[in-house]
């Protein structure tokens, strides 16, 4: 431990415990927009087809 | 390390202030005329269509928002109403709204093709370019008639929610369009009488810094009777019902009247007694143009 490893990046930025949550509180809100958001294009996939995917040419 | 935790100290943002990047208040008027065209245009429309369109709507205005506190940090820093925003107060950094800004205008738009197709998604995105470009980036800082100007970008939402469930505008449409474009004027410039001291720290050109007080009385007057043809014309082209009719006329004249007010009075001359005909008038504007709006939903609902 008496060197710096090379490799791997030393610990140059130490987050507070508080910016440590504040992060994956964010982390999360970005997590659930994406989710969300893919949902949305489902449902508006959904709509958009609805009896017309039965109607449609085979 | 304590020293780098607190450069890091932008880290610590909640998801409250990038929120307030996106500025809610705007949003959620935004998201109530919007609804309001969507609800006026014929047609039955599809509830999961139209609530798209909604939030495409409301996304884009936070986008919007979020471009405008990237690019007006530095006076926002200066002006006491906007020095506590995420960004002049140090909680979230510049870029971080700009991408963020960036991101949402897209996923607004997206959402708007997928959901309502390619007249609705232009007009979101004209909007968008709009209040980010020619009204924060270049009007805002370069002439008096900024907010007349940029206004458009703030009445557009009802056009675009009209489009999103018919796939075009009509006359009736743009009615909704015109009386808020034609109503920013006195609003802002009855707000611009009481802080107009906060627009010349910050150099910004609004028109009691420009051109005095007592011009911007008289642009306020001006204006509040231009924009009353606006307000009563749904009344006859069958958009507005008669409870329409009654809220535009007894309002408008209401409005006029607080209008006249200040054009007598010396508000934004810098004594605070003075001011009140410029705050009663910015009140009532948002109450009024909430219950025009508020009255069309209603009936548009009632008739079915």
């Amino acid at each position: 431990m008496s060197e710096p490893q090379t490799d791997l990046a030393p610990e140059s930025v130490e987050l507070t415990p508080e910016q440590i949550k504040a992060r994956r509180r964010r982390n999360l809100w970005i997590a659930l927009s994406i989710g969300g958001f893919m949902l949305l294009v489902f449902l508006i996939t959904l709509a958009k087809l609805g009896a017309n995917v039965i109607e449609r040419p085979l | 390390m304590s020293n780098v935790a607190i450069e890091h100290q932008a880290g610590a943002a909640s998801a409250g202030d990038y929120i307030a990047l996106l500025k809610p208040r705007v949003m959620s008027l935004v998201v109530f005329t919007g609804l309001v065209g969507y609800v006026a245009a014929p047609g039955a429309g599809d509830w999961v269509l139209g609530f798209a369109a909604i939030l495409a709507i409301a996304i884009a205005a936070g986008a919007s928002g979020a471009l405008n506190m990237w690019f007006d940090s530095d006076i926002d820093a200066v002006m006491t109403r906007t020095q506590a925003r995420p960004i002049p107060a140090g909680r979230v950094a510049r870029e971080e709204a700009l991408m963020l800004g960036l991101t949402l205008s897209a996923l607004s738009v997206v959402t708007m093709v997928l959901a309502a197709g390619a007249l609705a998604a232009g007009l979101l995105a004209f909007t968008i370019f709009f209040y980010a470009v020619v009204y924060t980036m270049w009007l805002k800082r370069a002439t008096p008639q900024n907010i007349v100007i940029g206004g458009l970008a703030g009445a557009l939402p009802p056009a675009i929610a009209w489009a999103a469930k018919t796939g075009s505008v009509p006359l009736d449409g743009w009615l909704l369009v015109a009386i808020i474009f034609m109503w920013t004027p006195p609003h802002f410039w009855a707000l611009s009488l009481i802080q107009h001291r906060d627009y010349a720290d910050a150099k910004v050109p609004m028109l009691p810094v420009t051109h005095g007080p007592k011009s911007t009385r008289r642009h306020v007057f001006v204006y509040s009777i231009l924009l009353t043809p606006f307000v009563l014309a749904p009344a006859f082209t069958g958009l507005g019902g008669a409870a329409y009719a009654i809220t535009a006329a007894v309002g408008g004249a209401f409005f006029l009247f607080l209008a006249w007010r200040i054009l007598r009075s010396k508000a934004g001359e810098g004594i605070a007694a003075e001011d009140k005909p410029a705050r009663d008038l910015f009140g009532f504007s948002i109450l009024y143009l909430f219950a025009l709006f508020a009255v069309i939903l209603v009936e548009k609902v009632v008739a079915g």
